[in-house]
């Protein structure tokens, strides 16, 4: 079983002659355990079939399966709660980590774990365990503003891995490291696909990091050209 | 986790500063209500203290505190005599401002009959007034003590006793003294003015045509008391016996044709409409605009608190905050800063209450529904924030 299916997606913003197509006609099939780029130049499409794929952005046609769950054809299919298949299903991590500011890292691992209702003890033991693995067991009291970007990318990895999630998907995770904190991230994430068989979908235009890549999805000009 | 606190307490000194200009708002509302209601209850303390039934004043007047009034002393005879009355004492009130240690110094003169009504009820200190002539009871806010002495026209008068909270309805502290020395200090006049007033009534009993000269010498003994009299009241405070209607003997006095007899419940109705009501209209309408600006300082930091959450919400929301999530972190902190502000300003005003010139009496209902207003306030200017958190997309959080 795939971990994602993306069928014939289609993304057309605004109608008429305004009308945008954004994405056309994008299949892609990721496993369990694979970690996959989408590539692109900017304004190709890329960050649209993330969002899709993340349940934020509502495709126009096609279908999206994730674990076996048909989620969206020709639009979001009823009866899904898309926020919770987000909170149990989906981690996300950005470009600019988005950290909330307020919280120390330990509660911004303890903030997905919280709304997806793990609380108390559970949710401070599970976020200490994600921390320490991330080697960053030192610096959980720490504000965001306090952290490197190398360990602000890692807790946001953390907060990404909280509700094991079967997908990850990761929108230019590298894009505000140096390469060394760049190629350390992505290592992470090969090793956190493989350990927790998670899909992770990196959206990158960064060439430099498509190495270790098991799939490959090339986008130009909303389509799906390459895959390899 | 409460993510609202946690937004507080990483931004502590703004919100601390709001808070802070907040409350003095709020103390502000609270004090217009605490002047409002010190007010009210200084109109009232005399009456209260008084305990009177019935108003005896000048016929055609509002008197004896709305207007002037002036009548015979020896009413209170025929008064007295009349079915259902227990008591009628007479009393005169005199607004008086002097030079004191080169400030001005005011308060406002009781004259009562010892043993009568009309004078103070209770004593912090010291006793009542037990001479006939040259002493005083004072209220503490006059700063004057036991045993002091204060001189008034040409008489000195020693402190005796001392009251708490007696107040004339414009906020003069209250100064008692025995009717005959209050008489004499309202209505004596210089011994030129009591010369030229006796001329006037001799060259008047002169011009009487047929009146003899030994007619005119009979009459020549009286001449001072028709002149210059000092036997003048400004009110009777009369009680009723329980059993007896009051109106009745309002009734019977009004026949007489000279006077008018005010219910105690007239003579308030005519000390808040004619002295309180614009004060609470216009109190009233301050605590009102002060509340709007409350509503709108609130209102904005909210929303400015929540446009500096832009990126946080849309990651909440991405990563599958439900609604409810988001709406509570502004509508808490909306309601965090209100009760802060609120319990500042109790503080505050709970402080400085004394430190006001006129009485500021602070009502524990009155403070209950300005905290019911301060939370209805809060979730009224949480909305325009809410309605922004809501309008965030997640998508919002993807880009740099």
């Amino acid at each position: 079983m795939y971990a994602v299916e993306v069928e014939h997606l289609t993304k057309i913003y605004g109608s008429g002659d305004s009308a945008v197509t954004a994405l056309q006609d994008a299949s892609m099939q990721v496993r369990q355990g694979e970690l996959a780029a989408i590539l692109g130049p900017s304004g190709s499409g890329k960050t649209t079939l993330l969002t899709a794929i993340g349940l934020i952005n509502e495709p126009t046609r096609g279908r999206i399966v994730l674990g076996g769950d048909c989620v969206a054809d020709n639009g979001w299919q009823p009866g899904f709660d898309l926020k919770r298949l987000r909170r149990e299903r989906l981690g996300f991590i950005f470009q600019a980590h988005n950290l909330i500011p307020f919280l120390t890292a330990m509660e911004n691992v303890m903030v997905a774990l919280e709304l997806n209702g793990v609380t108390g003890s559970k949710a401070r033991q599970r976020a200490e365990e994600l921390l320490r693995a991330l080697n960053l067991a030192d610096r959980k009291q720490s504000y965001p503003a306090n952290l490197s970007g190398g360990q602000a990318q890692r807790v946001a990895i953390a907060r990404a891995l909280a509700n094991r999630p079967q997908v990850i998907l990761a929108d230019e995770p590298t894009a505000a490291l140096d390469t060394e904190n760049g190629m350390n991230v992505m290592a992470l994430l090969k090793s956190l696909a493989e350990e927790n068989s998670s899909a992770i979908l990196v959206v990158t235009h960064d060439h430099r990091m498509i190495e270790g890549f098991d799939r490959i999805f090339e986008v130009s000009d909303g389509r799906i050209v390459r895959e390899s | 986790m409460n993510l609202a606190l946690r937004d507080i307490r990483h931004h502590g000194s703004r919100f601390l500063q709001t808070c802070i200009g907040l409350s003095l708002l709020l103390a502000v509302v609270m004090g217009m209500a605490g002047i409002y209601r010190g007010l009210v209850s200084e109109a009232m303390t005399i009456l209260n203290d008084t305990g009177a039934d019935i108003w005896v004043v000048q016929q055609d007047t509002n008197g004896p505190f709305a207007a002037t009034s002036r009548m015979q002393e020896d009413l209170k005879y025929r008064v007295r005599s009349l079915p259902g009355v227990v008591q009628a004492s007479p009393v005169s009130y005199q607004n008086i401002q002097m030079e004191r240690e080169g400030k001005p110094f005011r308060f406002f003169l009781v004259g009562y009959e010892p043993g009568g009504m009309g004078g103070p009820s209770t004593l912090v200190t010291g006793r009542g007034i037990e001479r006939r002539h040259y002493e005083m009871i004072a209220d503490l806010s006059l700063g004057m003590a036991l045993g002091s002495r204060l001189k008034l026209g040409r008489n000195e008068y020693t402190i005796v006793g001392l009251t708490r909270n007696m107040a004339s309805s414009s906020g003069d502290p209250l100064v008692y003294v025995s009717l005959a020395d209050a008489q004499e200090i309202q209505f004596k006049v210089d011994n030129n003015a009591l010369r030229t007033d006796r001329r006037r009534v001799e060259k008047g009993l002169g011009a009487i045509e047929g009146l003899g000269n030994g007619q005119q010498a009979v009459l020549a003994p009286v001449v001072p008391t028709l002149a210059g009299g000092t036997h003048q009241i400004n009110a009777l405070v009369v009680k009723v016996a329980a059993a007896a209607n009051p109106l009745l003997v309002q009734e019977s006095i009004e026949r007489w044709g000279h006077l008018r007899a005010i219910s105690d419940s007239q003579q308030r109705a005519i000390l808040f409409e004619g002295m309180i009501a614009k004060a609470r209209k216009q109190i009233g309408l301050f605590a009102v605009i002060l509340l709007i600006i409350s509503a709108v300082i609130i209102s904005l930091i909210i929303y400015t608190m929540t446009l500096d959450k832009v990126k946080v919400i849309a990651t909440l929301k991405l990563i599958g905050a439900q609604n409810r999530v988001i709406v509570g972190l502004i509508l808490q902190q909306s309601l965090i800063m209100g009760i802060a502000a609120y319990l500042a300003a109790l503080v505050i005003i709970n402080l400085t209450c004394d430190k006001f010139p006129r009485r500021v009496e602070l009502i524990s209902s009155d403070l209950q529904v300005l905290f019911v207003i301060v939370l209805g306030i809060c979730v009224l200017a949480s909305v325009a924030g809410i309605r922004k958190a809501l309008s965030i997309e997640p998508a919002e959080a993807l880009g740099g």
